[in-house]
């Protein structure tokens, strides 16, 4: 009985779980989950991970932030800029795709270090200092695209999101790029450990010398920097930008996955493979219920559920009924 | 007029001093007499109604030290049961009544999640959020309207149905968190919770009963709402709770919970409001209205935090 | 039960608490405490860190529960399980931070959860009644409209006995009230306790304040390592007795010392110091100071809790922000108020709170211990793991640390070995000047012996130390010199022959002696 307490109590088992059974219904339900053909693969699986590209690649900046102890809620809002500054840089000084993604990217960037100025140096609660931009956000993306859906032709562009490379989508593609980027920086510098510390106790984190300032601007940008990519393949996919509905709730489902995957809102150790599979989770538990004949709208009641079943299952108090009720059964 | 402009009130009036600044030099600026009519202080009043009982409703929750973010679905969630249940024959009384109950026990739940089990608000009204608007979208996933007679009967009314809504909310406001022991208690629990335990306040009642409150604000704002699109709406009040937070914040209340006032959020309100006015009547394209409101919530929350460190240094 | 009633209300205590046990993780907090309060008796408890006093009060006040031993309160055995309880029985307790709402106003706060109600409506004019009534007790007459937080602390510490005292209550617990007051808000508040204790309510006072103790004690009571070391009338126990009660020496050694304690030499400049700190100080916090230490010196900072010494400490690493001075470790400027230019320039600093200034709890034994020197290099320039793991073990060995791996999470060790845990993080780090504050407390006989070494091991090595305890023997004896604090102003220093415990003790005493004398 006591080992099934401590399974209960394990933060990684119960994503995943969620995850194998969710595709297992996928694929008892989906009459194509995996498939390769013209040498590129194909089906529902390959689905979840197209089309929750976008919230991954959030994921990856909000489990930095998270970790710190923050939070960042205008990741949808940044990728809305993003998006509507790529298809600006495109159609209105038909600029290259590189051009227009170093835009998207770096105004991202600009956007990151906005939040994590107001963070670390003005020291505002994290809640409010993204809530600001989260409000203005859109207002600014409809500043670029003049309050129009910009729509645009480039082919070398929207391969970002929906073309293929050795068989896998480019969207697949860029979140394996960024996780890898994102894990080696943070693994191969002194980060991982400064962030961890901070998010656990920022005020031992001080005493012993870890630059507490300047870490926290730096997971801001590294989230706008996300938020930005993520807006440039929404932009890509739909070869438009929308100012109003990229990426819209996004942030709720960013923070939903990072949660999911078993970080603590309130900061400390952190995982981006977790992260990821958290958003996979979000994703398929959607395709999922898209794919059977359940009505698309139960998705949210379903999100709804996890979002509490997985506090529920952090918080120490509830942990602590939960093992005595274990106990307490003969 | 001493209390006035004694310390606890200098914030207050200082932003009611904007709502009528701002309202001066909108006027100004247009040199345009149709500014300074009736019409464009009720259209203020009137279509900011249903978001100044959301606000009000947020302004509970946050003065307790939490956050409330299903608010908008609620909203949305009422006007479609409304007009569901009015097109099966319910009468009116019994959808209201429906209504406020279903968002009181919402409330309760949450709250009961909150107080009882530690949780972060975010994150369990996160769930609230989108457990209303997935089960409005499951019963109905469009618009539909209203055509019971009582409710169209309302645009003959002496008072429109959003003031009115308003006007109650405001009062039934002042009177919990001014003339009540719940109120106080909210007050204690935002400004310590530790301090509110050790003085042996009811902290875990007084918890569940604001996210019971808000969300009642919520449903009554989503009755208020059918009465004035005459009409449920699946996809109504979407992002509306984070207007709500900034009307909140712009009015003065701090986010850590425990100072603020309802007065001030519906100041909070009248300045979002005027915003948008100003902007329709100059003709100036809408996205700045989003910029704006940005923007003044920047300028507002560093001062409040400008205040916060002076208060702390003393 | 086994006493029989007495009949005379005189002879039995209001408060009897006997044989109270209490056992933490690793620590007996409490082995076996008799506590006595009577009716009209203000009862000071004394103790040094670590003694047992917060944790006495914290069983009577319902913070914790006993694991042994008996309470009972006017006759009646009492088992509070929380303050709310404590409270219902009669018990009140102030505490050191105002447990107010500093927000609300003062007339709230004294009647808040008690409000007389009209037709649904808070009477707001009772309430004002009800609080001026509440004040008028105290002899105070505030504004009762205005906010808490417009009034000093003083002040906030009368509303919250007048909140205590608006409740049925017969026993006052003052937990270090004054540790924030000036003297005239000491005198007032005082004024108001001897008017209660004339009332007949029982009043257990705790403070660092010696002088205050004399002033408005009757008894004191003596803890040192969680047992009772006795009860006096303050009348008939001197100032250099209680201390050295409280440090466990022998009093009767102390009396000729006193006589012959030599004046302290004046602060001498030490031959090419490394550490130079100049007029080094902070508002309400440090007056002024002068510190050199030398290399391979140990700098001992004397005094009793709320001397200035952690407050020097924290200003000379930097992590509160001196008003005035400057501090220069080997020739480097260190910028005011930022630790990692203390730490760039090679200083360390243990803090004397390891669970909010100390450890990482969520991160390994290797991760804490490699932390500072993670730092120092940058955050670009990470350690390798087998380097970090090469560290980790060899410090695990030097400092014997009991924790089965590295990988262990810090928070599941004992409050020792967390403790060699953060040295070593600092010893990792390599600085040329360490703070230890405080380095020994609450660890066990064992793990003190091997820190005291290590100190003396790392002066050999040529460091330098800044060394705080409150066991007065440790600083004398690891230390080269010893400077005196008390009341958060530098007496002067020890040095030579003259650097002895009764030297110390006896220049503390007379210290405040002049004090409450001028």
């Amino acid at each position: 009985m006591a080992s099934l307490g401590r399974i209960v109590s394990s933060r990684h088992f119960w994503p995943l779980l969620v995850f194998v059974l969710t595709l297992l219904l996928l694929r008892h339900l989906s009459t194509d989950f995996f498939s390769i053909s013209d040498g590129r693969v194909y089906g529902s699986l390959v689905d979840v991970f197209v089309r929750g590209s976008q919230v991954m690649l959030l994921a990856l900046g909000m489990t930095l932030v998270i970790a710190t102890g923050g939070i960042d809620l205008s990741v949808g809002a940044v990728m809305a800029i993003s998006g509507a500054m790529s298809a600006w840089l495109l159609t209105a000084h038909e600029a290259s795709a590189g051009v227009a993604i170093a835009g998207g990217l770096g105004v991202g960037a600009v956007c990151g270090l906005w939040n994590g100025a107001l963070v670390a140096w003005f020291g505002l609660q994290p809640i409010i200092a993204t809530l600001i931009l989260m409000t203005a956000g859109r207002g600014i993306a409809q500043l670029i695209t003049d309050g129009t859906i910009i729509t645009f032709h480039h082919a070398a562009f929207e391969a970002l999101g929906k073309g293929y490379a050795l068989g896998v989508p480019i969207s697949v593609w860029l979140v394996l790029g960024m996780l890898l980027v994102i894990g080696a920086v943070v693994d191969w510098t002194n980060l991982r450990l400064s962030i961890e510390s901070i998010g656990s106790n920022a005020t031992a984190s001080r005493v012993a010398g870890v630059p507490v300032a300047r870490v926290r601007l730096l997971v801001y940008v590294v989230s706008g920097l996300c938020a930005g990519l993520a807006g440039l393949i929404n932009a890509a996919n739909i070869a438009a930008a929308d100012a109003n509905n990229a990426g819209l709730y996004l942030e709720l489902d960013a923070i939903l996955a990072v949660v999911i995957g078993g970080a603590a809102l309130s900061g400390g150790r952190f995982s981006l493979t977790g992260a990821l599979v958290g958003a996979l989770v979000v994703q398929g538990l959607t395709t999922t219920i898209l794919t059977s004949d359940v009505s698309v709208h139960a998705t949210r009641v379903v999100k709804a559920v996890v979002v509490v079943l997985v506090c529920l299952l952090q918080s120490p108090a509830f942990r602590a009924r939960l093992q005595r009720m274990i106990r307490r059964r003969p | 007029m001493r209390r006035l402009l004694g310390p606890r009130m200098l914030p207050l009036a200082a932003t009611g001093l904007v709502v009528v600044l701002l309202y001066l030099a909108a006027g100004a600026k247009f040199h345009d007499s149709n500014w300074f009519t009736y019409r464009v202080l009720r259209d203020l009043v009137v279509n900011n109604g249903v978001l100044g009982v959301l606000a009000i409703g947020m302004t509970f929750v946050i003065l307790s030290g939490g956050i409330d973010l299903s608010i908008g679905s609620t909203v949305a969630f009422v006007g479609i049961l409304s007009a569901t249940l009015l097109g099966q024959g319910w009468s009116p009384p019994a959808v209201i009544t429906l209504s406020l109950v279903c968002g009181v026990a919402l409330g309760a739940l949450m709250g009961w999640l909150v107080a009882s089990f530690d949780l972060p608000p975010f994150m369990v009204t996160l769930g609230g959020m989108f457990l209303m608007r997935g089960v409005t979208l499951l019963i109905n996933d469009s618009q539909i309207a209203i055509t019971h007679p009582t409710y169209l009967a309302s645009g003959k009314w002496p008072i429109h149905p959003a003031a009115g809504a308003w006007l109650i909310a405001l009062v039934v406001a002042l009177y919990l968190l001014h003339y009540t022991r719940f109120g106080r208690n909210i007050y204690a629990v935002g400004g310590s919770e530790q301090s509110a335990l050790l003085m042996g306040l009811p902290v875990w009642r007084t918890k569940v009963a604001v996210y019971a409150c808000c969300s009642l604000f919520a449903a009554f704002a989503g009755v208020a709402q059918s009465f004035v699109s005459l009409s449920g709406d699946s996809t109504q009040g979407v992002a509306q709770e984070m207007d709500a937070i900034a009307a909140v914040v712009i009015g003065g209340t701090l986010l850590t919970g425990g100072r603020g006032y309802v007065a001030g959020t519906v100041l909070g309100v009248l300045i979002l409001g005027l915003i948008q006015s100003a902007i329709i009547f100059a003709n100036i394209n809408s996205w700045w209205t989003r910029i704006g409101i940005g923007l003044l919530l920047l300028i507002f929350v560093l001062l409040q935090r400008a205040i916060q460190q002076r208060v702390d240094r003393q | 039960m086994a006493q029989p009633p007495q009949p005379s209300p005189e002879s039995t205590p209001l408060l009897s608490m006997t044989g109270i046990v209490k056992q933490f993780p690793g620590v007996r907090a409490l082995d076996g405490v008799d506590f006595q309060v009577r009716r009209g008796e203000i009862h000071s408890l004394m103790g040094q860190n670590g003694a047992g006093k917060s944790t006495l009060l914290k069983v009577l006040t319902g913070v914790y529960t006993r694991d042994a031993g008996q309470m009972l309160l006017d006759g009646r055995v009492i088992s509070p399980r929380s303050p709310l309880e404590a409270q219902g029985e009669g018990i009140s307790t102030v505490y050191q931070e105002v447990n107010l709402i500093p927000d609300l106003s003062v007339a709230e706060n004294i009647v808040l959860g008690r409000q007389t109600q009209r037709f649904g409506f808070i009477d707001w004019r009772a309430a004002r009644r009800q609080a001026d009534a509440a004040l008028a007790r105290l002899d105070l007459q505030l504004d009762v409209s205005a906010s808490l937080n417009s009034y000093s602390i003083a002040i906030q510490q009368m509303v919250a006995i007048a909140r205590a005292l608006d409740e049925e209550c017969s026993l006052l617990v003052l937990d270090e009230p004054t540790s924030s007051l000036d003297q005239q808000e000491v005198a007032r508040l005082f004024g108001v306790l001897r008017r209660l204790r004339d009332d007949g309510l029982g009043i257990v006072f705790v403070t660092h304040f010696l002088d205050q103790v004399y002033q408005i004690s009757d008894t004191i009571t003596v803890l040192r390592n969680g047992r009772l070391v006795g009860e006096w009338p303050a009348a008939e126990f001197s100032r250099i007795e209680l201390i050295a009660r409280m440090l466990g020496r022998d009093p009767a050694s102390l009396t000729e010392a006193e006589a012959g304690a030599a004046p302290p030499s004046p602060v001498a400049a030490a031959e090419a110091a490394r550490l130079v700190a100049h007029q080094l100080g902070r508002r309400g916090q440090l007056q002024p100071v002068d510190v050199e230490v030398g290399a391979g010196e140990v700098l001992g900072l004397g005094g009793l809790l709320g001397s200035g010494r952690t407050e020097l400490a924290r200003l000379l690493f930097g992590l509160d922000r001196a008003d005035s001075g400057r501090v220069e470790l080997a020739g480097r400027a260190v910028r005011r108020g930022q630790p990692r230019s203390a730490i760039a320039a090679g200083m360390g600093y243990s803090s004397e709170d390891r669970k909010v200034e100390g450890i990482i709890p969520e991160l390994s034994v290797r991760e804490n211990l490699i932390l500072a020197l993670a730092s120092k290099r940058g955050l670009w320039r990470r350690l390798g793991r087998a380097a970090q793991e090469a560290l980790a073990d060899r410090y695990i060995q030097a400092l014997g640390i009991a924790t089965p791996d590295a990988e262990k999470r810090i928070s599941e060790l004992s409050g020792g070995n967390q403790q060699k845990v953060l040295l070593a993080r600092w010893l990792a780090a390599e600085p040329s000047l360490l703070i230890l504050d405080e380095p020994t407390r609450g660890i066990d006989v064992g793990a003190k012996a091997e820190i005291m070494a290590l100190v003396a091991d790392l002066k050999a090595r040529g460091m330098s130390v800044v060394f705080i305890s409150s066991e007065l023997e440790e600083v004398v004896r690891s230390s080269d010199r010893i400077m005196v604090l008390c009341d958060r102003a530098a007496l002067g220093e020890l040095r030579g022959e003259s650097k002895t415990e009764q030297a110390m003790l006896a220049r503390i005493a007379s210290a405040h002696q002049e004090v409450s004398g001028g």
